[in-house]
């Protein structure tokens, strides 16, 4: 039993940061229509930033808790600013061509980053600091439940609130949704568009950079490729729970976490990726507008 | 043309940029021994390449602006190349052809057995260029899982020579006809899914091809990979090495040619039309009575045709193979290939693999930014050029006015 539970918690934070990958791309899914193929490599170069920060922050001696708090804004900052950018080379002189173009612009994009952090770094996996130290208080469980799976689930919950109070009550939460609903329709409301699609890059991002700092310090390694394997994860969640719903999303990423965490753990870890993918490729097969999201009719 | 205003406004990216690559750029840590590196030449690099490049990026996104409104205005001008009109004539066109042939039968006695390597293996990415852009160019069908019928020629030819001693001959038609079965197999349930959705499913499909077999030791014998394969046989007489890779490369040399002219053939015939006219409007192409399922399965089935052979080829080719050949890198190649030359382009595709093949193997300084490069020309393509360097000339019915004189 202790097992399973173990094997169930190891689940739910791997889906908790599944959903943060995912809500990028759910977002930027539901407003403009794109994969964003490059949104792992937000993710990847947020891990990095905070690599380097929190180490720079570790050898000036900073305490434990001003390190988290520095690493973690500098983080979103520099993976929302890559967000921004990306959006502003990439894909925004592409927003009227065919859905492929950009498509294959984003996989190019994917293919720079990957490139520019391994010249500019290394190839090598790099150790990760510990940042989120053995809390006392855990000790009793902490053989089923660790430290950080807690300290990620809650920083996943806090960002889910936070991201949700976001799209409901404020400006541009709800011009995010126009935007949604139908671009032209909101351009002629007055809404200015371009904004809103960077804002939402910006949010995705931030979101992404959490999600990098957060499994960097559990995995306690990071590389230049773990942006890949990662958004593809990301996105298979995104998938199964509905590409553009944004609860979807999230539960998609739980069902993700816990299956592939109860396959590895019961059946094999040599094919955990192979869970992964197959039920992509199912889900794709069979259900493809997901768990919660709607079936979206052609119009001809 | 540079108003002072745009100066700055590149100035002002460019500050930006250093902004952004500072924390990859210029700091390097090392968490282990606790040092930090500054690297503060790359800022000077950044800002400079960034200014350069953020005033040619709006350069040219503003003549392609200004081109587009020309050709509204002109109606439909006929945009064609250089070479383009060169091939139209058709004397020029058989003096390239012929040059480009007695090049090609002459290239191994010129130079040593390591430049016909290279050769080959460019001769390889064009075939496989080839291949893809069926799939890609013709039918727009996007395959980021090329690699896994690569793949799986590969790795019937290396499992069936290791297992049962079938020669070379013996398995190219199989490991084709087996690839090719892997595309039906495959497209069959994801056909019906909308561009964007296939293309991540080819991708997932291709990513567990190469975990299965990295993972099923017993199969495929792992990551380690199978050795000692046999080379293409030769009416059963032995070759020393060297006769063996100029082999190869006549044999390549022959493939191209072959696939050339099926590809050319089949591009203007009845089912390469349906392609075409699938890639831009599938509903009026299914109003029109084409058959949607079978004539994407063709194209999925023959694209993953030529990259079996070549599967086959590549594992006779360096005699070992394993599952790190055929990463997700591998497809991205030939997908640049196809968009570099031009999609549904056949002289765009050659050009474009001999370019991203032959160029990081010549500049061997510049190699290392080989797949940064690739990136990157994915975007820009995309962005300023998405018909690739020499775009694909569509048929079309020319109209001659008669003369009133006539009439």
């Amino acid at each position: 039993m202790d097992y399973f539970i173990e094997l169930f918690f190891s689940g739910l934070s791997r889906g908790a940061i599944y959903a943060l990958i995912a809500l990028g791309y759910t977002m930027v899914y539901g407003i403009i229509g794109l994969i964003n193929f490059a949104h792992g490599e937000i993710y990847m170069i947020g891990a990095f930033t905070s690599f380097t920060v929190a180490t720079i922050l570790t050898i000036l001696g900073l305490p434990l808790l001003a390190i988290i708090v520095l690493t973690g804004i500098a983080a979103v900052v520099w993976s929302a600013s890559y967000g921004y950018t990306i959006e502003k080379i990439a894909y925004k002189p592409l927003r009227h061509a065919p859905r492929l173009s950009a498509l294959i612009s984003a996989i190019g994009m994917s293919m720079f980053l990957q490139n520019y952090v391994l010249l500019a770094q290394t190839s090598d996996f790099l150790p990760f600091p510990t940042l989120i130290p053995d809390f006392a208080f855990m000790e009793p469980i902490a053989h089923i439940v660790g430290s950080t799976d807690l300290v990620i689930l809650i920083t996943t919950t806090v960002s889910m609130i936070f991201l949700m109070v976001l799209i409901k009550y404020t400006r541009i939460g709800k011009a995010m949704r126009a935007t949604a609903q139908d671009r032209t329709m909101a351009m002629l409301v007055g809404i200015n568009v371009n904004r809103v699609i960077s804002a939402t890059f910006v949010i995705g991002s931030s979101m992404a950079a959490i999600g990098g700092l957060l499994i960097a310090s559990h995995i306690g390694q990071i590389n230049f490729y773990i942006g890949f394997l990662a958004g593809i994860k990301a996105f298979t969640a995104a998938v199964l729970g509905g590409i553009g719903s944004i609860p979807g999303a999230v539960l998609g990423s739980v069902v993700l976490g816990l299956t592939e965490s109860f396959a590895t753990g019961y059946v094999s870890s040599d094919y955990e990726d192979v869970f992964a993918f197959s039920l992509l490729v199912l889900i794709l097969i069979f259900k493809p507008s997901g768990l919660l999201g709607k079936a979206d009719t052609q119009k001809v | 043309m540079f108003t002072l205003q745009e100066l700055k406004r590149s100035a002002l990216i460019s500050l930006w940029f250093v902004f952004l690559t500072f924390p990859i750029m210029v700091v390097k840590v090392n968490s282990i021994e606790k040092t930090v590196q500054w690297r503060w030449m790359n800022v000077v690099y950044v800002l400079v390449g960034s200014f350069v490049l953020s005033l040619l990026f709006r350069y040219f996104l503003y003549r392609k602006e200004q081109q587009s409104g020309e050709d509204e205005q002109q109606g439909d001008n006929t945009g064609r190349s250089l070479i383009h009109r060169l091939l139209i004539v058709p004397k020029y066109r058989n003096m390239i052809y012929g040059v480009l042939l007695g090049t090609a039968v002459v290239f191994p006695f010129l130079t040593s057995s390591y430049q016909v390597n290279i050769m080959t293996t460019a001769l390889m990415y064009v075939v496989l260029g080839l291949g893809l852009n069926i799939v890609v160019g013709l039918a727009g069908l996007l395959d980021l899982g090329y690699v896994a019928f690569y793949a799986v020629g590969a790795y019937s030819y290396a499992l069936l020579n290791y297992h049962f001693g079938l020669g070379f001959w013996a398995v190219l038609p199989i490991g084709g006809l087996l690839a090719a079965m892997f595309g039906i197999l495959l497209g069959f349930p994801v056909l019906r899914l909308r561009g964007d959705y296939l293309a991540i499913v080819t991708l997932g499909f291709g990513e567990i091809i190469r975990l299965v077999l990295e993972n099923w030791g017993g199969f495929s014998q792992g990551p380690s990979g199978i050795s000692n394969i046999s080379r293409p046989g030769f009416f059963g007489i032995e070759l020393s090495l060297e006769m063996a890779i100029v082999y190869i490369y006549y044999l390549m040399v022959l493939f191209v040619i072959v696939t050339i002219f099926l590809v050319n053939r089949l591009q203007d015939s009845r089912l390469g039309r349906a392609w075409i006219a699938l890639r831009e409007d599938e509903i009026a192409c299914q109003a029109m009575g084409i058959d949607k399922i079978k004539t994407k399965l063709a194209a999925f089935s023959l694209g993953a045709l030529w990259a079996g052979i070549i599967g086959v080829v590549f594992a006779a080719k360096t005699t070992f193979i394993n599952p790190a050949s055929f990463t997700f890198l591998e497809s991205a190649i030939i997908l640049s290939i196809v968009v570099l030359g031009g999609m549904g382009s056949i002289i765009g595709v050659i050009i474009g693999a001999l370019v991203l093949i032959l160029l990081p193997e010549y500049l061997r300084a510049l190699s290392e930014f080989r797949m940064l490069a690739f990136g990157a020309i994915l975007v820009c393509m995309m962005v300023f050029r998405p018909q690739g360097i020499i775009a694909s000339i569509r048929r079309t019915y020319t109209y001659k006015p008669r003369n009133r004189d006539e009439a």
